[in-house]
């Protein structure tokens, strides 16, 4: 990667390749009168130009989930008769060459019969709107409720009821990388390779083996390596299918690249989310009750985990408090938008926004300060395991510790008084504290679409060097590094003695892939396994060849532990394949791989606080200090855990801050490109002060919880509860996001008619 | 995305460069705004004349009270020429504003003139300069002040078959101060707003207020008003509030996704405000 | 309809023929066959493409080929020295963990190298207004800011 060596999938370069360019809808819905190929087919250089027709019989796009009562929209790879969103595919061409495949996709004549569209969850529920699917008027896909305790009652013994309507607005993952594969055919075999940009190899081969009619085993799907996922590229696509079509029809590789504009119309976004908050408590800010109506934007179809986001932030809408009555209700809403689905955080950060939010807000009611109501309905340490009114049981934590010691770092006490005076001179000073949760490591199995568990293969090569084979699909956490410190403190070897492999189905055994902060915490737990299995192995090799009943494995080593004599792992490892003699109850090789399940997920949380300064004559946030406690479990690699939260955290500000999929209200993205869509920069970026506390998961050997997502989760609703803060002295007490400088500046110039 | 095609020449003197656009050939400078509308398809012209080679059009010198800058000079040319941070610093300085550092090492000062994209950083600065624009054709040359070049929205008063050649500034004497102050749209790195001031102070006294306004309309502008209520001045904190909130005055602002019309206008007021105060501080 | 170019890349003299429309990156990474130079946007916002030309940093998605025509082009791949010694950029990004999925590496790296080329200490601030035309989804800069001050001081 630092030398320009890595092989991502447009790296892929085979004989005789040919490349596909997508034609798509630029109506967000229309019927089709028809569809013209011939120009383009007739394009020198291209080959073949296929349409919905043609490929009638690959299956429809697949939803691992099921929930009572569901609509699910039957999405066909290219579109016969009708389009419901601004990139949904009418026709594939492809071509010699990139250039002539885009060349020729323009020629494609596609007659459009334009129908009017949906923008957004709230303009599919109004009256009279138009329906995305013709068969579902009320464009409702589903209703879901989750009870717990009983919110009623609790709500009629409260001193203090506080509504807000909140919006957890949409944005795009926009990983660097877009998406893209390569497929090749060998008819002779009957068999399919593809190349693939993913984060679920596995489960991508099980799902396009259905949609094209191949036997799962001869369809080898490969990761390469992967320029960033974090969630979008947690589906199989269309153009998966699209590729691998016209590779089989074709008998030569196909490559298709997404570009930007592309991804803005085509790859799953985030959030999406109306939110109806509603939170009782007693006058001493005890909370006893909180509610929720989400209304989700589902978007114009469902991809692999659409419907299960929201019942995700419903599981996350306690927060870190003792609620004990709580009830969600979600209306899953069809808009002629792109889907959405798990983008980094899926669920959670909408969920911890609307708690951290209300939290906010009923201080503000009771005139309390926000760190003591959080202290005040922490959950405490001693109430671990802890089970939550939403079935939920947290593993471990000490949330008033870590959030102290939060306090501590940024000084709070004496920024307040140092906000107090600012205040006086008019400024507009802000601090805002999130105290979040979340969900990692999933998870169990009953509890994830596709399965929880995962899956590692060790082998001690006879040198002994050692290779690991893992379920999950790194592509940017780091786990070769971290896997590779495990084995090498499990077996005593040099770390660069370590190989770990992953990613391809013909390679490695079978296994779930990297989402939901599950990589370390569930992968990284099997291949402990294994290496404990390994350990046993070279225990009864070492208690062989040492000829002794009393050994211990320790530093690499098998020593007899009366005689001191010892043989090291390599040693070992070559007597073991050599095989010589074996020791009784014993086999040749030194191998072993285990599948884990885990018991539960894992529960971390952290407390992060923003200072921030509103230029008054502006609306422009200045970020001062930002400062993040975070309790993820056991740390094995300090530096990559950072780099995680931080990066967690440029999303998160993103969110509060900047990134905002607009679509109008005839459906088009006006945000669909670099030049529209802001994402952090370095510049935009604050100094982040990182540390941490530890309660070690019990729920796995190694301790640890997960980071990939806590970071997202943790900093949107500290910099918007910071913004809030700093305007409360002008009465406001809710702002949505994104918090742009002139949404800002309207609210203070007309609350402040003379500083303007 | 991929441009459609084109026939491209590359001609090494101006001469024949001038001959290929006055047979309708698109001229390719820098081409940091160009070559992405070829991309999005967006612009499709059928000849691209590269002026990239013409050495005869890469120069930054002094003449008679001017500085002399040649349409290639980049804008990093700009930013670190010392003949420019010398003599005429807001040029550079506002040069250094513009996108980022492979932007600024590729995009030319003629290209981007020459292009008139409402929300770019230099004609802020060229307004406040009273910059002349040269513009050459292969059967003529004449010399446009700024103020008469730009006319709209990608808009300028060059004709079928000229170039813009040479952009002329004015050598700063002592007792001018001048700042360019911008308000950035997050995701592009334009501007929503940007300001050039210029001011001289003489004896205690604003003699001499030239401000420039880009990003507010469709068409950067000098907000004479503005400048008017400065001349004579001392340049106290009232003057500048009460001279700065002149700017928008009269000035149609446009609008968009990243700001209304209302906000723009107010923001000009307000970077106008920083960027007197500063252009000020540096009289010294 | 193609023309032909002669270029110099890390070192070695190329000449091809190639249609005037071919953008600079398509022609290193298909053409030459150098990959590490990547594409992530078509508006030259992100500067995955980042290589130098004739020692300017620039983004290679927005130059056509036959603008490189005779110049000296460095990509990733010419960092490192002759003997395979990492440049202090690349040294930097290793050990402060300045990358993760590693798809926007290969352009940080040319435009860290720029900036210290043309400023061998910047402030923090210089850094994070240096790396404008970079964008990176994974790291949140702080990790790359620190890589580009190791790189700074293994310079001094």
């Amino acid at each position: 990667m630092l030398t320009g060596t890595a092989t991502y999938v447009d790296d892929i370069k085979m004989p005789n390749m040919l490349y596909a360019a997508m034609v798509r809808s630029p109506h967000a819905a229309a019927n089709i009168r028809s569809v013209d190929i011939s120009k383009a087919a007739a394009h020198p250089g291209v080959m073949a130009v296929y349409t919905g027709v043609d490929i009638k019989d690959v299956g429809a796009i697949v939803c691992g989930v099921e929930l009572p009562g569901m609509r699910k929209p039957h999405h066909t790879v290219i579109a016969t008769d009708r389009v419901y969103l601004v990139g949904h595919i009418v026709a594939v061409v492809v071509a010699k060459d990139r250039y002539v495949a885009a060349d020729a996709a323009d020629l494609v004549e596609v007659d459009y019969d334009v129908l009017d569209a949906v923008g957004g969850p709230e303009q599919a529920l109004a009256e009279g709107a138009p329906a995305v699917h013709p068969q579902w008027a009320d464009n409702i896909a589903f209703k879901f409720e989750q009870k717990g305790g009983d919110t009623d009652a609790a709500f009629a013994s409260a001193d203090v009821i506080c509504k807000q309507r909140m919006i957890s607005q949409r944005m795009v993952a926009n990983p660097m990388e877009t998406r893209g594969c390569v497929a090749s055919w060998h008819a002779a075999d009957r068999a399919l390779t593809i190349y693939t940009s993913t984060q679920i190899p596995h489960l991508a081969r099980t799902i396009l083996a259905g949609m094209l009619g191949l036997d799962e085993n001869r369809l080898r799907l490969i990761a390469p390596e992967v320029g960033g996922g974090f969630g979008c590229k947690l589906n199989v696509y269309p153009e998966e299918a699209i590729v691998s079509f016209a590779a089989m029809k074709l008998g030569v590789p196909v490559k298709w690249i997404e570009t930007r504009r592309e991804n803005f119309l085509s790859t799953i976004q985030g959030r999406g989310h109306v939110d109806y908050w509603e939170i009782a408590a007693k006058r001493d800010g005890t909370i006893v009750g909180v509610k929720v109506k989400i209304i989700q934007d589902l978007g114009a179809y469902f991809q692999l985990l659409t419907p299960a986001i929201p019942t995700l932030s419903v599981l996350m809408m306690p927060g870190l408090y003792n609620a004990r009555n709580i009830h969600a209700e979600i209306v899953g809403v069809f808009t002629n938008c792109v889907p959405t689905d798990a983008v980094r955080g899926a669920g959670r950060p909408e969920a911890t926004y609307g708690i951290e939010r209300m939290v906010d807000v009923l201080a503000a009611e009771l005139k309390m300060d926000p760190a003591e109501i959080r202290f005040k309905n922490f959950v405490a340490a001693d109430q671990f395991p802890f089970a939550t009114a939403t079935g939920l049981n947290y593993d471990s934590g000490d949330y008033a510790n870590t959030f102290t010691k939060a306090l501590d770092t940024i000084g709070y006490k004496k920024l307040r008084e140092e906000q107090a005076t600012a205040r006086k001179q008019g400024r507009l000073v802000g601090i805002g504290i999130s105290t979040y949760g979340e969900i990692c490591a999933m998870g169990p199995s009953p509890a994830v679409a596709a399965g929880g568990w995962e899956s590692a293969t060790v082998k001690v090569e006879p040198s002994g060097k050692v290779t690991i084979l893992t379920g999950i699909s790194p592509h940017g956490q780091g786990e070769e590094t971290t896997f590779a410190q495990i084995a090498g403190d499990e077996l005593g070897v040099p770390i660069d003695d370590v190989l770990v492999l992953h990613g391809d189905t013909s390679i490695v055994q079978y296994g779930i892939g990297t989402f939901g902060s599950r990589g370390t915490a569930v992968g990284g737990t099997a291949v402990y396994l294994a290496l404990q299995d390994i350990k046993e192995k070279v225990i009864r090799w070492g208690s062989m060849l040492l000829d002794s009943n009393d050994v211990r494995f320790e530093g690499g080593m098998c020593i007899d532990n009366a005689s001191g004599k010892s043989v090291s792992i390599q040693t070992i490892a070559a007597a073991a394949y050599r095989a010589m003699k074996i020791p009784t109850h014993s086999e040749p090789g030194l191998v072993a791989t285990r599948f884990w399940e885990p018991g539960n997920f894992t529960y971390p949380f952290g407390a992060h606080i923003i200072h921030s300064e509103i230029d008054p004559k502006t609306g422009q946030v200045e970020i001062k200090r930002y400062v993040m406690v975070d309790d993820i479990g056991n740390i094995l690699n300090p530096m990559i855990v950072d780099g995680q939260l931080h990066g967690g955290a440029s999303w998160g500000l993103g969110q509060a801050l900047w990134e905002h999929a607009i679509y109008d209200d005839a459906g088009q993205l006006v945000t669909g490109e670099f030049m529209d869509y802001a994402m952090a920069r370095a510049r935009m970026m604050p100094w982040i002060e990182s540390s941490h506390t530890c309660t070690p998961s019990p729920v796995n050997p190694l301790g640890v919880k997960g980071v990939g997502e806590a970071g997202t989760i943790g900093s949107t609703p500290a910099m918007v509860n910071s913004v809030v803060d700093a305007l409360a002295p002008l009465g406001v007490t809710h702002v949505d996001m994104p918090l742009t400088p002139e949404k800002l500046w309207r609210i203070i110039s007309a609350s402040q008619p003379e500083a303007n | 995305m991929i441009p459609n095609t084109f026939e491209y020449t590359a001609p090494l003197t101006l001469k024949v460069a001038l001959a290929l656009i006055g047979e309708g050939g698109k001229p390719l400078a820098g081409g940091m705004s160009l070559i992405p509308m070829m991309k999005l398809r967006m612009a499709a012209p059928e000849h691209l004349v590269d002026i990239g080679r013409i050495a005869e059009l890469n120069y930054i010198r002094e003449a008679g009270g001017e500085l002399h800058i040649g349409a290639n000079a980049t804008h990093y040319d700009v930013e670190s020429s010392p003949l420019i941070v010398g003599k005429c610093p807001l040029l550079a300085e506002t040069a250094g504003h513009i996108g980022d550092i492979q932007v600024r090492n590729r995009g030319t000062l003629g290209g981007s003139v020459a292009h008139a994209d409402p929300s770019a950083d230099y004609p802020a600065a060229l307004q406040a300069l009273e910059a002349k624009i040269v513009l050459t054709s292969a059967t003529s040359q004449r010399t446009v002040a700024v103020g008469d070049f730009f006319i709209d929205t990608f808009t300028t008063s060059l004709e079928p078959g000229e170039l813009v050649t040479e952009v002329i500034v004015p050598v700063e004497a002592g007792l001018t101060g001048t700042s360019y102050q911008k308000f950035l749209q997050p995701a592009s790195g334009f501007a929503i707003v940007g300001v050039a001031a210029r001011i001289r102070r003489e004896a205690g006294k604003i003699t001499v207020a030239r401000i420039g306004v880009t990003g507010v309309s469709g068409n950067s502008y000098r907000a004479l008003k503005a400048e008017a209520a400065l001349v004579g001045k001392a340049g106290s904190d009232a003057e500048i509030d009460a001279a700065a909130a002149l700017v928008g005055e009269g000035v149609e602002a446009g609008a968009d996704l990243h700001a209304s019309a209302e906000y723009r206008l107010h923001l000009a007021a307000n970077y106008a405000e920083r960027a007197i105060r500063v252009a000020l501080s540096r009289t010294a | 309809m193609t023309q032909t170019i002669s270029v110099t890349i890390n070192g070695k003299p190329y000449t091809h023929d190639v249609e005037p429309r071919l953008l600079l990156i398509h022609y290193l990474r298909e053409v030459v066959g150098l990959t590490g130079s990547h594409i992530g946007c078509e508006t030259s916002l992100c500067g995955a493409c980042t290589v130098e030309v004739d020692g300017r940093a620039i983004k290679s998605c927005t130059m056509f080929a036959v603008q490189a025509n005779g110049a000296s082009i460095l990509t990733v791949e010419g960092l490192a020295d002759a003997s395979g010694k990492m440049h202090r950029v690349q040294e930097g990004f290793w050990n402060e963990h300045g990358l993760q999925c590693g798809f926007c590496t290969p352009g940080m790296l040319m435009v860290s190298k720029q900036i210290l080329d043309r400023n061998p200490s910047p402030t923090e601030t210089e850094i994070r207004e240096g790396l404008d035309g970079n964008l990176c989804r994974c790291t949140g800069y702080q990790h790359i800011v620190k890589a580009v001050q190791a790189a700074a001081k293994a310079g001094v």
